[in-house]
């Protein structure tokens, strides 16, 4: 039983003698979420045709062949967001709906697996999202070639996905409890991603311009790397008591 | 010793008394069933008693843990199957018991036992929501078996099962034949002749107060029917 410390049966009187370990239970968790995902097509897909379709809308609502600099950035962030809010929306929803809150509160693990499992697969979704997302945008909108700004563009986008996947899980786990959770989801998500969308466009901006101006703004790297990180400890902090009755 | 012990346990949902001074104890190793008409606070019992509510008011102990305090030293030695089968329908019974056996840090040799055991090893890999009702049934008795948990709380657990799936899950959700392992349960059932068969205290409740609490043999069918009245 790898994973499981203290093996045996515990006495009426005892703590219990099994707990298991924190990366045990998160790759359970993980694995759980990437097949419900892999059968249902219920948050991916949906997050990559929303995202092209902005694009192909701004495409033609702008009526130019092509944006770069702070509009590029712009519209590349906040489509990704809007696109996040969906998979964001239904991160829970089948742990709600089918039970999977009270079986995991049942089992003898950290509350913080869930949380860590869910973030990393609302990570795992915007990644899969990106692959699709930027290079459509690069085809629709982007007059700048990606190619010499590609190191820079991975980096703001990895700290700027990591800031939504862990204030999209912190507030899926606590909109799946509401009853309107479809709407309080994104009204309380929206605000907490704005420093994001500010930063992660701040960095971008540089780098989609014709005349390549380097590297991203590291200012605004650090800006993102604090958010995330600030964040990651409140939400960590938090989470525990979002389960509990 | 006492697996269970409850003194004054109440439970609000908003200003609506769900449970009010509910009061008792059962001994490790015996079955308390629980009878009462819709909307009485049985499942808040079973709710409470598996650490998924906390009481608003009196005490609570679970095989000497005090909650919702000590929650924690229960978890993972209490099996509950609820009306849910807490399954996750796009994966099939085999994904759903392997991922719960992980949950609590037991092999996937167990999970195979359980699907033999329940008749279940030919429709294991297809998913839950291809499965009929009863049989779905079947793979959450075996969720809530998997970690052969000390306490078992039984909702119903005969719902929507044939008589030949009441056979097989019977060995499984039933008293426990190990001395050495006592297995105490606590079964909410609707069907006085069974219920009163399995228990060794009776506990009838009417609108979130007990109404009836005593030995098993010392009630009659006709005092449960009354419940319902």
């Amino acid at each position: 039983m790898s994973g499981v410390h203290a093996p045996g049966r515990p006495s009426l009187t005892a703590p219990p003698a099994r707990t298991v370990r924190l990366w045990p239970t998160v790759g359970a968790l993980l694995r759980k979420e990437l097949l419900v995902e892999l059968r249902t097509l219920e948050s991916v897909p949906g997050m990559s045709l929303f995202a092209v379709t902005t694009f192909v809308v701004f495409h033609f609502a702008l009526n130019r062949s092509s944006v770069e600099g702070d509009l590029a950035a712009g519209i590349l962030w906040v489509t990704l967001l809007f696109a996040a809010i969906l998979g964001v929306n239904r991160l829970f929803v089948a742990d709600a709906d089918q039970g999977g809150f009270d079986a995991f509160l049942l089992a003898p693990v950290e509350r913080s697996a869930m949380f860590v499992a869910k973030a990393l697969t609302l990570l795992a979704f915007l990644v899969v999202l990106e692959l699709v997302a930027v290079p459509a945008f690069a085809l629709l909108l982007l007059g700048a070639p990606l190619g010499r700004a590609l190191p820079g563009l991975l980096a703001t986008l990895a700290l700027g996905d990591l800031g939504i996947a862990v204030i999209g899980t912190l507030v899926a786990a606590m909109a799946v409890q509401t009853r309107a959770r479809d709407l309080f989801g994104p009204l309380l998500a929206l605000p907490l991603f704005v420093p994001i969308v500010i930063g992660g466009a701040r960095a971008l901006s540089p780098l989609l311009v014709q005349a390549h101006a380097g590297g991203p703004a590291i200012r605004w790297l650090l800006t993102l790397g604090l958010y995330d990180l600030v964040f990651g400890l409140i939400a960590y902090a938090l989470f525990d008591f979002l389960l509990e009755d | 010793m006492a697996a269970l012990e409850l003194e004054g346990l109440a439970r609000y949902y908003g200003e609506r008394e769900a449970l009010s001074g509910v009061s008792l104890s059962l001994a490790a190793g015996q079955t308390l069933v629980v009878f009462g008409p819709n909307g009485a606070g049985k499942t808040t019992l079973l709710r409470v008693l598996a650490t998924l509510l906390r009481p608003h008011a009196g005490s609570v102990r679970v095989l000497d843990a005090s909650l919702p305090r000590d929650a924690w030293a229960v978890r993972g030695r209490i099996g509950l199957l609820g009306h849910e089968p807490l399954l996750y329908r796009e994966l099939t019974a085999r994904e759903n018991l392997r991922f719960h056996a992980r949950l609590h840090g037991v092999g996937d040799e167990r999970v195979r036992e359980l699907l033999e055991a329940l008749a279940m090893s030919a429709r294991a890999s297809e998913p839950l929501r291809t499965l009929s009702r009863g049989m779905v049934q079947r793979v959450a008795v075996a969720r809530a078996v998997l970690h052969e948990p000390e306490l078992l709380l039984l909702d119903e657990p005969h719902a929507n099962l044939d008589p030949a799936a009441v056979e097989l899950v019977a060995p499984l959700i039933g008293a426990g034949t190990d001395p050495t392992r006592p297995r105490t349960r606590v079964i909410i059932s609707h069907d006085p002749s069974r219920g009163l068969a399995e228990a060794d205290l009776v506990l009838g409740l009417r609108a979130g107060r007990a109404a009836l609490l005593r030995a098993a043999d010392e009630v009659a069918s006709d005092e449960i029917a009354e419940l319902y009245t």
